[in-house]
């Protein structure tokens, strides 16, 4: 059976992972690939690294550090942060990037989720939706939350979809930071109305979060940075209680 | 051991590149029909549409080389696919090694089937050392029928075969490479072969 995923998500800028980590005996917490061979060590099932460099410098920096990530992590992971062409993507891949998310380029030019999913296959085509509800309705925003469209989170979701997007990313910015629950209502929604997985994002604070958006919100798989970082759930006690509270999950 | 990854222009192969690394062996990549003919293991990757792929084989002659190949070669994702021997995406006639069809899955389920699944009933040495049910990473829209030559086989919504093998031909739809330190056991007992 197809098991239920576990992401830990790492800010990373200039080849340095931002967000503070506070694992135990873990000396160089700043270093991104000596965190995502632990994480992968620990049981997640994936890793997602979010590149928040503003300058081109930062950029190239990524690179180096996905071709060691590559180098040493051998479980999946998938690069996102101001990817916006065919050739950025060709880079990430060629260094070892499992997936790529695109989230602001595909708002501005919709078609490059066509071109990517065509050159590269869906299978490695991430859509990240950062929405908000407001007066009921989920509204899509981009550059990091900044900005307001006019966008409805089913409708794009819908539309990235039938693009060719492989997988989508939704974060419900009414929950992201609050340590209250994911929005499984949205996710739900989105689960059930496409026919791609759901990765669902913002709001893990506890073990029942977890539990809650596997089943309530039918999300494929959960993404969470800060209750993984400063190790308020380790991953191995997560995915057992998951797995005693019958979610499919590998161990 | 000269290992050679085939280059056809088929996504990732970093990471299979790294994973033999990671066993002491440079696996080299190469589109040279006489050095991946005289190669003591072979890997045949593939990520993307079935159709495309075929046609870059084609190509590069690489279509009537693969079969007559006497080392061991291993085909993993796509690779596997096209080993097979016809694949419902876009209608494409494979290389016939495997006599087996591969179909896509049902829509009713998530289309591609990405993640952490199980494989079973594991009979081939590609498997030594690792257990029943153990989990593989899969990213795949169609999968290859159950069938006499399947050494391994998976559930999504379906059973289907997981692994091929047909004499000196391995195919896997798992990607070993990305699957942890058990997906690295299967890279090795391939390297023993």
């Amino acid at each position: 059976m197809l098991t239920k995923r576990i992401i830990p998500c790492l800010d990373i800028k200039d080849g340095r992972t931002v967000k503070g980590v506070n694992f135990v005996n873990l000396i160089e917490a700043g270093d991104p690939v000596i965190l995502a061979k632990q994480y992968a060590e620990l049981g997640a099932d994936e890793l997602v690294f979010l590149d928040i460099s503003a300058t081109l410098e930062g950029r190239k920096t990524m690179l180096e550090m996905v071709l060691k990530v590559a180098e040493q992590v051998n479980i999946p992971f998938t690069v996102g942060g101001g990817i916006s062409s065919v050739a950025d993507v060709d880079a990430l891949l060629k260094c070892g990037a499992d997936k790529v998310s695109v989230n602001s380029s595909a708002i501005k030019r919709p078609e490059l989720i066509n071109e990517l999913s065509d050159k590269f296959g869906s299978q490695c085509v991430v859509v990240a939706i950062d929405a908000k509800q407001i007066d009921g309705e989920w509204i899509v925003h981009l550059a990091g939350g900044t900005l307001c469209t006019e966008l409805n989170l089913f409708e794009w979701a819908k539309e990235v979809e039938k693009r060719g997007a492989g997988e989508i990313l939704f974060t419900s910015m009414n929950n992201d930071g609050t340590k209250a629950g994911f929005a499984n209502k949205a996710l739900a929604k989105l689960s059930t109305t496409l026919n791609i997985p759901i990765i669902a994002s913002g709001g893990a604070g506890t073990v029942q979060h977890f539990i809650d958006t596997f089943t309530i919100g039918k999300s494929d798989a959960a993404l969470a940075a800060s209750v993984f970082h400063f190790g308020e759930i380790a991953i191995m006690d997560l995915k057992t209680q998951l797995r005693e509270n019958k979610i499919p999950i590998r161990l | 051991m000269r290992v050679i990854i085939i280059d056809y222009g088929a996504g990732n192969i970093k990471s299979i590149q790294f994973a033999f690394k990671c066993l002491g062996v440079d696996a080299v990549l190469s589109n040279d029909i006489d050095e991946i003919r005289t190669a003591d293991k072979i890997i045949f990757p593939g990520v993307g549409a079935a159709s495309t792929a075929m046609k870059m084989l084609q190509e590069s002659g690489l279509d009537k080389l693969i079969p007559k190949l006497k080392q061991p070669v291993l085909g993993i994702c796509l690779g596997m696919q096209l080993m097979c021997n016809t694949s419902e995406e876009g209608n494409t006639i494979g290389l016939g090694i495997f006599n087996v069809a591969v179909k896509r899955f049902n829509n009713a389920l998530k289309v591609p089937q990405m993640g952490w699944n199980t494989i079973s009933n594991l009979k081939s040495s590609l498997f030594t050392g690792v257990k029943e049910n153990e989990f593989m990473y899969l990213v795949h829209s169609f999968y290859a029928e159950i069938c006499a030559e399947g050494i391994a086989t998976s559930d999504y919504g379906i059973e289907y075969a997981a692994a091929l093998q047909k004499n000196n031909f391995y195919g896997v739809q798992f990607h070993p490479e990305k699957s942890g330190i058990e997906g690295a056991k299967i890279l090795q007992n391939f390297l023993n072969l």
